[in-house]
């Protein structure tokens, strides 16, 4: 990876235990952040960042050189309006933008990790990340939203510290990963893992990559987050730079030719190992199993304010999904608000320019700040 | 804000939990939490009003009153609101069981199909009844289930509900409805209101 030097950086010195029995300590967390902290500290938004993202959240990411991945939502004056809020966000322990990885040494050998990266859940990326408020010397956030698996983090969250921020906003997730979410990301895996370069994980160290592979997965990731109508409507039948069919396997259309990109582009920021990692602590995310199958007991402890935003066309973390925490929320009088957005932009209408949601998210956040 | 709130937020007490369905745009919500320090929720079908709300800074759930009400524990307000929407369901008797068994008590409000003005459209002109409470065409209305006051007070006593209060409004007159003038204010009443419990 391509990693400028100036990567801000929290060492974690406490040991966490994760999930699967392991505990690391002396960690990376790589994290940035947008706006200032007040002078009574409660301006904080902490932003948890989806399976591919990073936390270079809005202005230009310095390793991709494009715009970061929450830029309509997140700036000055835009819905989370960083001439206000002070957001933080930071690269999930798993990822590949300077956070502890499979990527990274092992310190006691100093191989390269792969496959011998622990197998993380998102609860080890939350309490990773908690870190990250005792460093900035923040009691108590104004608010923790994400999106996707963001939303997952933003859950588990205030489930780990149900007095840590006051306003939690989970958008277009879900609090248990269903049978298909799972089988996309298997399908993801297993196209990694059959490019002869990925060489049991251990690429690293033989100097290959199985771009092919991880270029596959992020082919058949992004028709998830695509809805039918959006595609067709993008792209319909549409032939990529030819007046007719080649009667060959070569991207006749569009829609192929716009995969492939995606596919290509994907490679030079992603690592197929982080891709692993990071898709089964999705898998794994299960609240409601958490707490004997009672969501609701995952929340009781909380009084924080809790919005919820699905989308219409949505077929990923669709709304029902959402509802479910809703209903768990009603079902022990938390203080929950929740609204699904017309959108034919699919999983992605999150990250995409949906006025109706910007709109929903920044009155939220500053009639909740005003009240505060 | 219209009239009926005013009675409806009379109703009130201060630092109540309250549940309105229907909030539209939140406009009573608004006033409840401003002026009876409520812990206010709402449930409302459109997204458009479901935005007003948010941008007022209310708490709202998207939702279907005949779907969405099941997922709130028994009597987990003190106060649950409907205004002018029972006649609209497919089902009001199973909405009206779920309002008073998510609230301890439930404020209802109906558009009173006896009121003078509606019989004498009818008698008269011969034609569904076009009032200021009903403006709508017979043809576009979402009204299902029109019923008059009386209707509805015969209907809540044979179902056992208390009725702790009821209000007959004409415009800005607001009065009380007894046995006694039920006959009259059924007659004289645009809107009727009523407090009750099960």
């Amino acid at each position: 990876m391509n990693i400028e030097t100036n990567l801000k950086t929290l060492i974690v010195r406490n040991p966490l235990k994760l999930d699967c029995g392991k505990t690391i300590k002396d960690f990376p967390i790589a994290y940035e952040t947008y706006g200032s902290l007040n002078s009574q500290k409660d301006n904080a938004i902490l932003v948890f960042h989806a399976l591919t993202g990073d936390q270079y959240v809005s202005g230009t990411n310095p390793v991709t050189k494009k715009d970061g991945w929450w830029s309509y939502a997140v700036g000055p004056g835009k819905a989370i309006d960083t001439n206000k809020y002070f957001v933080i966000c930071s690269n999930v322990i798993g990822g590949c933008m300077g956070s502890y990885g499979p990527s990274d040494l092992d310190s006691e050998n100093g191989n390269i990790q792969g496959t011998n990266f622990p197998v993380i859940t998102i609860n080890d990326m939350v309490n990773a990340q908690y870190n990250l408020l005792d460093h900035f010397g923040i009691d108590k956030l104004f608010s923790v939203a994400g999106g996707s698996m963001g939303g997952m983090q933003v859950l588990q969250f205030i489930s780990n510290f149900p007095d840590k921020s006051k306003t939690v906003i989970p958008i277009a997730t879900t609090s248990s990963h269903s049978a298909q979410n799972i089988a996309f990301n298997e399908l993801g895996r297993q196209a990694i893992m059959a490019d002869s370069n990925w060489k049991e994980g251990d690429y690293g160290s033989n100097n290959s990559n199985p771009g092919k592979g991880l270029a596959v997965a992020r082919m058949a990731a992004h028709i998830t987050y695509l809805s039918k109508k959006g595609l067709q409507e993008k792209f319909g039948r549409k032939l990529q730079e030819r007046e007719d069919l080649k009667f060959g396997f070569d991207a006749d259309f569009q829609i192929e030719s716009y995969l492939r990109y995606q596919g290509s582009v994907f490679v030079d920021r992603f690592d197929a190992n982080s891709y692993l990692y990071i898709t089964r602590a999705m898998d794994y995310f299960d609240l409601a199993k958490q707490f004997n199958g009672n969501l609701s007991d995952a929340f009781k402890l909380t009084k924080a304010k809790f919005f919820i935003i699905s989308f219409t066309s949505d077929w990923l973390y669709p709304t029902q999904e959402n509802k479910d925490i809703v209903i768990a929320l009603n079902s022990i009088g938390a203080d929950v608000g929740f609204v699904e957005i017309e959108s034919d932009k699919g999983h992605d209408s999150f990250l995409l320019d949906v006025p109706d949601f910007l709109n929903a998210l920044k009155n939220f956040l500053d009639k909740s700040y005003e009240e505060n | 804000m219209k009239n009926e709130f005013k009675v409806i937020a009379d109703l009130i007490e201060k630092d109540k939990k309250v549940l309105d369905v229907g909030c539209a745009d939140g406009i009573l919500m608004k006033f409840l939490k401003d002026n009876k320090n409520a812990n206010i929720r709402g449930l409302e079908i459109s997204k458009e009003k479901v935005q007003e709300c948010i941008a007022k800074g209310l708490t709202v759930i998207e939702g279907n009153a005949e779907k969405d009400l099941k997922q709130f524990p028994d009597k987990s307000f003190d106060y649950v609101i409907l205004s002018q929407t029972l006649q609209a369901f497919l089902n009001p008797e199973l909405v009206l069981n779920e309002l008073l068994r998510v609230g301890k008590k439930a404020i209802i409000t109906i558009p009173n199909f006896g009121y003078w003005k509606v019989r004498f459209h009818l008698l008269l002109k011969g034609t569904m009844p076009i009032t200021k409470t009903l403006p709508d065409e017979w043809y576009n209305t979402p009204n299902l289930h029109m019923c008059t006051i009386k209707d509805f007070v015969h209907f809540v006593k044979s179902r056992n509900i208390k009725i702790f209060k009821s209000i007959a409004l004409n415009k800005l007159n607001a009065s009380l409805i007894n046995e006694k003038n039920l006959e009259i204010k059924n007659l004289s009443a645009d809107l009727g209101i009523f407090l009750i419990e099960k």
